[in-house]
């Protein structure tokens, strides 16, 4: 049996969308290995949807007796769980969160694991990982040999079980962590964050300058769930803030649409982007690099190209 | 303060990856540099030495013999002593096998604070610094932004989705650097010079068992082949219709 431990992100007392992949995947894997059952933890109590957790694919929905939203009591929590669960494997989402926990709840298992994955299979037995190295140049596929395969899962490549099963609700004692989280600053409501969104447009030097923002921003408020990205030179110049930047120095995102505006696709940019599903270049150098990794392309100035991508947008929304 | 920095050596980002043997990085023709994110740690780890007055920076160093050249590259921007854990298979080794093997060389030396880079842009994994932390049972904030240091406690700020998280942990901590933390600042002639003399111990390690094991390196699936869709304005509208009925992304 491939029992499978999935450690929940939350925010606010909320579930983030992430760790529902997260669950999917989970679900997906133990039913490729050849069966097994699927147990949520939420690492904090919260206004928690057991319907919504079933659906996503566990069986069970662990809440654990704390509001410390610390890594470091998370982590030793989620170690105590996966040890009395006799659990084969851990999974979390590939989030700054997930990557941290990923790799403390590997080591209070001491065990092995596979961050930021984009595949899971099942081979002889155990579980396959098929993860992005060297910036996206080369994937490894790797396998656990120490007890228990910790795995965080890169978010929009796996997706909620989708089925009709409530998951069972089960309260659990949580351990103490020394670091505590004393509160949050510069949140940012409305638009998603570039990390987890579905859809992004990111802006590169091509755009001219801070001022011409606002035209990204059209297409973005055309599009529900649009985030806005930017490349690391305009980040570098001071145009736009560093969680917004896209790239190696950047966040990683693999969204299944991503605008490149004005970009001319150095390495680095590519290697925080070059997942995506769908790839749209706009830029007037049609030797740019980025048109190499594009669907779709557009050669053209982007401060002339961008209005008009809005309106166009705004007709199909409307 | 006594300060820990763990470093590594890796191949520059723009290096071209050719795969040797279907399992591992072609190091030939490759140029290898510092870790960028662990410059921010040892950015750090010299800023918070001197700002208390005293203590000493080490910095740590899984890697081959080849990574003397980064070490000295540490000693030069003001560390004080750098320890190669030397093994030539070194960066072909896992995350949480490198965490088994520092957190094992870092125990009993003294340390008030433990710096690591985010992550090591070779393998990409983020979870070096957590899991060696876990190991010593050490807390550990990760991705740090910001971070001041008072009364035997670190205030960290670490950019999370959508904002950014405060957290308060005791001494001795461990922390991971994420580009902002700090302006590293570059080695001179004078650091250069000094860093000739300063002491660069070499300790054979052996791996052991590892935790995970290499099945396959392959490239990325190729993308299929893009198109231009046209020149300027009068491009987008087949755009948008390409987005919506062949892509199905709208």
């Amino acid at each position: 049996m491939t029992d499978i431990l999935v450690v929940l992100e939350a925010r606010g007392g909320k579930l983030r969308a992430s760790s529902f992949e997260a669950i999917g995947g989970a679900r997906a894997a133990a039913d490729v290995a050849g069966g097994g059952t699927v147990t949520a933890l939420a690492t904090e109590t919260g206004d928690y949807d057991a319907a919504a957790v079933g659906a996503a694919g566990a069986d069970k929905l662990l809440v654990a007796q704390t509001a410390d939203h610390s890594s470091d009591g998370a982590a030793a929590t989620a170690v105590r769980v996966a040890r009395e669960l006799g659990a084969s494997a851990v999974f979390l989402s590939a989030s700054v969160r997930g990557r941290d926990l990923c790799g403390r709840i590997a080591a209070g298992l001491d065990t092995g694991f596979a961050a930021d994955c984009v595949a899971v299979e099942a081979e002889g037995g155990g579980l396959v990982f098929t993860r992005p190295v060297f910036g996206g140049k080369a994937r490894l596929r790797i396998r656990v040999t120490g007890s228990v395969a910790v795995a965080s899962l890169r978010p929009n490549f796996f997706r909620p079980a989708g089925r009709t099963a409530a998951a069972e609700v089960v309260e659990t004692p949580a351990e103490a962590g020394k670091a505590r989280v004393t509160g949050m600053s510069g949140e940012k409501h409305g638009r998603p964050d570039v990390a987890e969104a579905t859809k992004v447009i990111s802006g590169g030097r091509g755009m001219g300058g801070p001022e011409n923002w606002n035209l990204l921003e059209a297409v973005a408020d055309a599009v529900p769930g649009m985030a806005l990205g930017a490349s690391r030179a305009v980040v570098d110049a001071g145009w736009r803030p560093h969680d917004e930047q896209v790239g190696q120095t950047g966040k990683t995102v693999s969204p299944e649409l991503y605008i490149a505006a004005g970009i001319s696709g150095a390495v680095q940019h590519l290697a925080g982007m070059s997942t995506s599903k769908v790839i749209v270049a706009i830029n007037k150098d049609t030797e740019a690099p980025i048109f190499q990794h594009a669907t779709y392309g557009i050669v053209g100035d982007v401060l002339q190209v961008l209005p008009r991508l809005a309106e166009e947008l705004e007709k199909i929304r409307g | 303060m006594d300060i820990l920095v763990c470093v590594k050596r890796v191949p520059s980002t723009t290096a071209r990856v050719v795969i040797q043997e279907g399992k591992r990085l072609d190091p030939s023709g490759v140029e290898f540099v510092l870790n960028p994110y662990d410059e921010y740690a040892v950015e750090e780890a010299l800023q918070q030495r001197d700002a208390s007055g005293g203590g000493t920076v080490t910095v740590i160093c899984f890697g081959p013999a080849e990574a003397q050249k980064e070490l000295r590259t540490v000693l030069a921007m003001g560390a004080d002593a750098a320890v190669l854990l030397q093994n030539d298979h070194a960066n072909e080794c896992d995350g949480a096998t490198t965490a088994r093997i520092l957190a094992a060389a870092i125990q009993g030396r003294p340390c008030d604070l433990l710096l690591f880079g985010k992550q090591a842009v070779d393998r990409d994994q983020h979870g070096v610094g957590p899991a060696v932390a876990t190991r010593l049972g050490l807390p550990c904030v990760a991705e740090v932004v910001k971070l001041a240091i008072a009364d035997g406690k670190v205030q960290a700020e670490r950019e999370v989705e959508g904002g950014h998280e405060l957290v308060e942990a005791p001494l001795p901590c461990a922390i991971t650097a994420q580009k902002g933390l700090n302006e590293p600042r570059y080695a001179n002639l004078k650091g250069i010079m000094a860093a000739k003399k300063k002491p660069l111990e070499i300790v054979p390690v052996e791996i052991g068992a590892p935790l995970v094991e290499v099945m396959a390196m392959t490239p990325p699936p190729e993308r299929p082949a893009g198109r231009i869709v046209g020149e300027g304005p009068d491009a987008v509208a087949e755009l948008v219709r390409l987005l919506k009925e062949e892509a199905k992304v709208l």
